[in-house]
């Protein structure tokens, strides 16, 4: 039950209803009876997350595999040959969409939102189950039509993930016809799904948490998730809009976005289209899309980092108000992608100045979390090494997004691998990393089983060693002003060094590529023989591990919700009898108020 | 100009965001007063149902309010090169904005019945709501063939594209509210007693109808923006 102790008034009885069926109680939640109804069409929450997250992984390798067919490509082109240019630049454009869309978007919301928010706000389930239920076929549905790209004649698309037009509507451009099609349908339906799934998220956040988990009680994966949700759900329309404009441009003819050209030696049918107005559109999804996928990555960092280090996190309502701010401020820096697109020059400084000051609470968040380390007692668990990883990965990626973001050093490394080694860094392996600190953490809560740690810690460093192995020298190659997205260099306008860094780059790609089937093995090997983890192996404080079963049952919490009486970071309280106090244990001998600095 | 409004908009932004985080003042790690204030701060008593509609046509306005923009810049874009045409909108489309009001006012009359609990009355004017809305439909698609007939195809220019996808897309969201009103009508029948039928819907005849308000303020702004560019 929410709301201040003791029986609703009658008034609020009624209103109540819905949220009280859900609260204490001694029969199932939408009681699932069959193998059927709990595992494939189930409305739990935590099956859902489970669906998502296999989901999401599965079409993940496959931008997995492309990427490294690519880097086979590039490093090696008169050794392999595994794909002609069209095909390249279809596997550059499949990659990019389903890593940003398919696996993060869909892994960080579907996956941990879902598993998440119920467990971390002692609510027994989303609050629309059935919805819950349908976001997630609807996005598997999204999954194959991306899919069945590879199937159609033609191809899928290969105008790159940003889909510009003219160029991915264009004759000469790979899937031009189809494969487009195939590719904005699969978008449109994937909103449907996030959609479905985001109305969920939010308004289970708002309304069903559980007895005294106030919004400043709630720990900051969840802060995280919650306001990346929104943006989502705000963000994701112009994606939308901009998806149905450039079906109808591309299939009966109109002219939202192509204007009239003479392509091949034939004049085109359109007329007047603005190509600008598309990358307007586009970015101003794309902006606040890197921060969908970044907040719950900040998020859940911040309790890896606090857990691990037995140490509160160091300043809780900044790191609120910096997810907040962060979130607010992703909207207006859009068109810093777009520097050289041919807008109105004057955008450039509102767009520069704008992306500087979205950079003050991202600097906060980042002393904070190296603060909360700071005389921490830290325990270098394999979640807390991809923490510490994360922190390294994103300052890295977070200083030469202040070289791009300022419009005079922008232009001339726009469109080269510096590019492309920075959002790689900022928003390809941070989040990843977060993502694996995630996956040990929460495994043995999911499974009841720990992860193989000697797996797990080589899992860490060959990533994280060979992720700078790999992006590292693409720096280099960007301000050498090597061009991204070209099948193959000549070496009368390079020097031989650049195609030796470029083998060299596929060669830790490989190994990297490699390193994650161990992560794969330890999965499904740990399932069966890792060690029982018992009901909170990290004797942490949050609510998910204070279930009275791991893995939690469904309805979560047995006849009665919790009642929260803490925040989620009281650790190593002076004068407790342990180095953690659960967030539902009340104030009382040997779990005192804690001395927090927040 | 259109630079100072920006940094003006920015400025009212970080403004709004520094009211927001005086909402969350409150000091989490201070547990003294944890059993008493379990859940101080602006919580409300709305149902989850009303949080996800008012979250809903928060999706809903950024979609429309993208599509406007989109429809202003294409617009400015087209005046410039002249492929933009003001368009000739078939007349029928005032009659059809009046069978939509129609629809919106026939739904608010029925949550007036839901909540006086009158079951004859809720389900006659739930009915008319919904068979007004479904007219509406049908005429938009008269609208569309006449438009067709005289020549204005999709491909013809961006102003009558333009009029097709909106038209489409707040036919869709018509289309969606249909359905939760055919579900609703459903369970208006059964063999409970009256009353707790009534009462078993009241809250989702009460969403069905600020749906429709927002949807017929939609297209009010939609045929407001055609008839005036």
């Amino acid at each position: 039950m929410r709301g201040a102790p003791g029986a609703p008034p009658e008034g609020e009885k009624e209103q109540l209803m819905a949220y009280v069926a859900m609260a204490d109680r001694d029969h199932e939640l939408h009681d699932p009876q069959t193998f059927i109804t709990k595992y494939i069409w189930s409305q739990d929450h935590k099956v859902i997350a489970i669906q998502y997250g296999v989901t999401a992984i599965g079409i993940g390798l496959v931008a997995l595999v492309l990427s490294l067919v690519m880097r086979l490509q590039l490093g090696f082109p008169h050794t392999f040959s595994l794909i002609a240019p069209a095909d390249y630049y279809q596997a550059i454009t499949m990659h990019g969409m389903i890593m940003v869309i398919y696996l993060l978007t869909a892994l960080f919301l579907g996956g941990f939102g879902n598993y998440l928010i119920p467990l971390m706000c002692g609510s027994r389930d989303m609050v629309f189950p059935y919805m819950n239920m349908l976001s997630y076929w609807v996005y598997l549905l999204a999954v194959l039509i991306l899919v069945a790209g590879f199937f159609i004649p033609g191809g899928p698309t290969g105008a790159g993930w940003t889909l510009y037009p003219p160029q991915a509507v264009s004759t000469g451009t790979p899937g031009a016809s189809w494969g487009i099609v195939c590719m904005l349908l699969s978008l449109g339906v994937f909103i449907i799904a996030f959609t479905m799934g985001g109305l969920n998220y939010v308004t289970t956040v708002l309304q069903a948490r559980c007895r005294g988990m106030t919004l400043m009680r709630m720990p900051l994966s969840v802060w995280g998730i919650f306001v990346a949700t929104i943006l989502g759900l705000l963000a994701f329309p112009a994606l939308l809009v901009s998806a149905v404009m450039m079906t109808l441009d591309a299939t009966v003819g109109t002219s939202f976005f192509m204007p009239a050209m003479l392509s091949m030696g034939h004049t085109n049918t359109h007329g007047g289209g603005s190509p600008l107005l598309f990358q307007h559109l586009f970015w101003f999804f794309g902006h606040p899309e890197v921060y969908i996928v970044a907040l719950p990555a900040f998020g859940i960092v911040s309790d890896l980092l606090s857990v691990h280090s037995r140490r509160h996190i160091f300043g809780y309502r900044m790191m609120v108000w910096a997810i907040l701010a962060i979130g607010c401020l992703s909207f207006v820096v859009w068109a810093h992608h777009m520097y050289v697109s041919g807008m109105n020059p004057y955008f450039g400084f509102f767009f520069a100045t704008t992306t500087l000051i979205i950079a003050v609470p991202t600097a906060i968040k980042v002393y904070n979390w190296v603060l909360t380390l700071w005389r921490g007692d830290i325990h270098l668990t394999v979640p807390m090494l991809f923490a510490i990883g994360f922190i390294f990965t994103f300052i890295h990626g977070g200083l030469t997004g202040l070289f791009l973001g300022n419009v005079t050093v922008d232009v001339p490394l726009s469109a080269t691998y510096f590019v492309v080694a920075h959002f790689h860094m900022v928003m390809g392996v941070s989040p990843i990393l977060v993502v694996f600190g995630a996956v040990y953490h929460w495994y043995p809560k999911m499974s009841g089983r720990m992860l193989n740690d000697t797996l797990g810690r080589l899992h860490f460093w060959i990533t994280f060693i060979g992720v700078y192995a790999i992006y590292l020298p693409m720096h280099y190659l960007g301000i050498m002003g090597v061009p991204r997205r070209y099948f193959m260099y000549s070496t009368a306008d390079f020097p031989p060094s650049v195609q030796e860094l470029n083998a060299a780059i596929t060669v830790s790609a490989l190994i990297v590529g490699a390193a994650q089937l161990i992560l794969l093995f330890n999965l499904v090997y740990s399932l069966f023989k890792g060690k029982p983890a018992g009901g909170n192996p990290w004797r942490a404080t949050s609510l998910e591990w204070q279930t009275p079963e791991t893995p939690p049952k469904h309805g979560n919490w047995g006849p009665k919700l919790p009642v929260v009486y803490r925040w989620a970071y009281d650790y190593s309280v002076p004068g407790a009898k342990e180095d953690f106090i659960p967030q539902n244990v009340p104030p009382g001998p040997g779990a005192p108020a804690s001395h927090g600095h927040g | 100009m259109t630079l100072t409004t920006a940094y003006a908009a920015l400025g009212a932004g970080i403004g709004l965001w520094a009211f927001l985080v005086t909402r969350l003042r409150a000091r989490p790690w201070q547990t003294k007063d944890a059993t008493g204030a379990l859940h101080e701060g602006g919580e409300t008593q709305l149902t989850p149902q009303r949080i996800g509609l008012f979250m809903f046509l928060g999706v809903v306005t950024s979609l429309f309010g993208l599509f406007i923009t989109a429809y202003h810049m294409r617009m400015m874009d087209g005046m410039g090169h002249g492929d933009w045409v003001h368009l000739p909108l078939p007349r029928l489309l005032w009659i059809n904005s009046a069978v939509l009001m129609l629809g919106s006012v026939a739904m608010q009359w029925a949550k007036g019945a839901a909540e006086r609990g009158e079951l004859g009355a809720l389900r006659a004017r739930l009915l008319a709501g919904g068979l007004l809305t479904g007219a509406f439909l049908v005429l938009q698609l008269a609208a569309w063939r006449e438009l067709a007939a005289s020549g204005f195809l999709m491909a013809a220019n961006p102003a009558v594209a333009f009029f097709y996808v909106l038209t489409a897309v707040h036919g869709l969201h018509l289309v969606g509210g249909l359905a939760v009103w055919g579900y609703t009508l459903k369970r208006l029948g059964g063999a409970a007693p009256p009353a707790t039928r009534v009462k078993d819907v009241r809250e989702a005849v009460a969403l069905c109808t600020l749906y429709w308000h927002y949807l017929m303020i939609v297209w009010l702004v939609l045929f407001g923006l055609m008839l005036s560019t």
